[in-house]
């Protein structure tokens, strides 16, 4: 399967990774080879084959729901970049 | 070059700098390196150690395990590590034996299976010659073995390439810029997390971020990621057949001893490749054992795999443990 840049420019926005011209000239090329060797797995037919997610058949480990303290407010905003309060801090969201 | 991705700690335990350390598996982490530098690296079954701690790649492929110089102190080092934490939820709730227990007891009637699909085209003369001269000792000393298939071992590196690169770029989502690490300056939020991606992350992690998010993207999902997780089935399915007939796997660790540093790292299907021996054991959930079985011509350590069925790391240990006691690899050293 071959990529255009513009898919590669498109994953890289859900990616939220900013791309030079010339890494996206290169991640088209590269993940366009490795896709095409992917392809090989289209010569297996699993129509009737389950799906394995994880190894060890667990799911939905619970403990008893009891109050108990928790990651202390200080520990917990650290290691941010910036704070401002009880709260992490980033660049302005609205205009 | 040591090999990775825990080479550091390979390179370490090969270099008299530690005793021991502690690698991360994910399709070959521990046992690649172990193989490069010549020391001994385990990877315990999926669930066997606790991942708290650990920074998250492939959730359901990563595994802890130590790279020691001796089977001993893989044994002793996996007795400290192993076992349920409740801070880990896939850790298993089983219990752990003492390892080092059984590692004297000789290998008695075990069946080795050998795989077709492990000795093939590319596979280094020198890495299969050695590997099947630690098969005729094995014999000796009363193994039984057995050719065996793992059919679907070719589909292996493409079931990996979807699988892990998917769970890591879920999984290194976190590295945002807002709740720790490193934040590049940015007029809003959008541009901050674009930005700070772009510089954090190297090359081959945002080859590997960008794979994963196709993998997962809309139109692809049933394509990529579903198809992969039904081959990764098949390749379970395989593992479990297998052990219904030996109780280990025995084969090469890797397809060549170490490459030269920036050798393979403009052709990144290539550097994946390299995994072909080791990544199966991840996907079925298995141990495994890399262990010291030789040198090539030029002077670069050789290591062999005993794999080993889910939970069963003794007897793993145990034919590692029979292996070294015959052989003198695990003393000698590359020359650097």
């Amino acid at each position: 399967m071959r990529i255009s840049e513009g898919d590669v420019e498109h994953i890289a926005r859900l990616a939220r990774l900013e791309l030079d011209p010339e890494e996206r000239r290169r991640y088209t090329e590269q993940l366009s080879d490795i896709l095409n060797y992917i392809d090989e797995l289209n010569e297996l037919d699993t129509s009737s084959v389950e799906p394995t997610s994880h190894v060890i058949p667990i799911k939905n480990v619970m403990r008893d729901d009891l109050p108990q303290p928790s990651l202390p407010l200080d520990e917990a905003l650290g290691n941010a970049p910036q704070r401002k309060g009880n709260f992490y801090r980033v660049p302005r969201i609205i205009d | 070059m040591p090999g990775g991705s825990s080479g550091g700690s390979a390179a370490a335990v090969a270099s008299d700098q530690c005793l021991g350390a502690i690698g991360s598996d994910t399709g070959g982490s521990i046992r690649q390196p172990a193989a490069f530098c010549g020391v001994v690296g385990l990877k315990p079954t999926y669930g066997r150690v606790s991942r708290y701690g650990l920074v998250a790649f492939a959730s359901s492929l990563d595994q802890i395990g130590p790279i020691t110089k001796t089977v001993e102190d893989a044994a002793l080092l996996l007795n400290i590590i192993g076992g349920h934490d409740p801070l880990d939820s896939t850790s298993a709730d089983i219990d752990l034996p003492d390892f080092t227990a059984s590692l004297s007891e000789g290998i008695g009637e075990i069946r080795i299976g050998v795989p077709d699909e492990y000795f093939i085209e590319g596979l280094d003369p020198e890495v299969e010659s050695a590997v099947r001269t630690a098969i005729k000792l094995l014999e000796k000393e009363g193994a039984s073995v057995k050719p065996i298939s793992l059919p679907h071992t070719g589909y292996a590196v493409s079931t990996y390439y979807i699988l892990a690169t998917s769970e890591a770029s879920s999984n290194l989502a976190r590295y945002d810029g807002v709740k720790y690490g490193f934040r590049a300056e940015a007029g809003d939020l959008m541009e901050m997390y674009l930005r700070t991606r772009a510089q954090g992350f190297g090359p081959e992690v945002k080859r590997r971020i960008m794979l994963g998010t196709y993998a997962l993207s809309a139109g692809y999902y049933d394509a990529y990621y579903k198809k992969a997780q039904q081959v990764r089935t098949l390749i379970k399915q395989d593992f479990e057949d297998a052990f219904s007939e030996v109780d280990v796997i025995v084969t090469p660790t890797t397809p060549t001893p170490a490459f030269r540093v920036g050798e393979k790292i403009s052709d990144p299907l290539q550097m994946y490749l390299n995994d072909i021996f080791t990544i199966s054991a991840n996907l079925a959930g298995t141990c495994a054992i890399s262990i010291p079985c030789g040198f090539s011509s030029s002077g670069l350590p050789i290591g062999f795999q005993i794999i080993g069925r889910p939970f069963d790391e003794e007897t793993v240990l145990r034919l590692a443990g029979t292996y070294e006691r015959e052989t003198d690899w695990h003393m000698r050293r590359p020359e650097l």
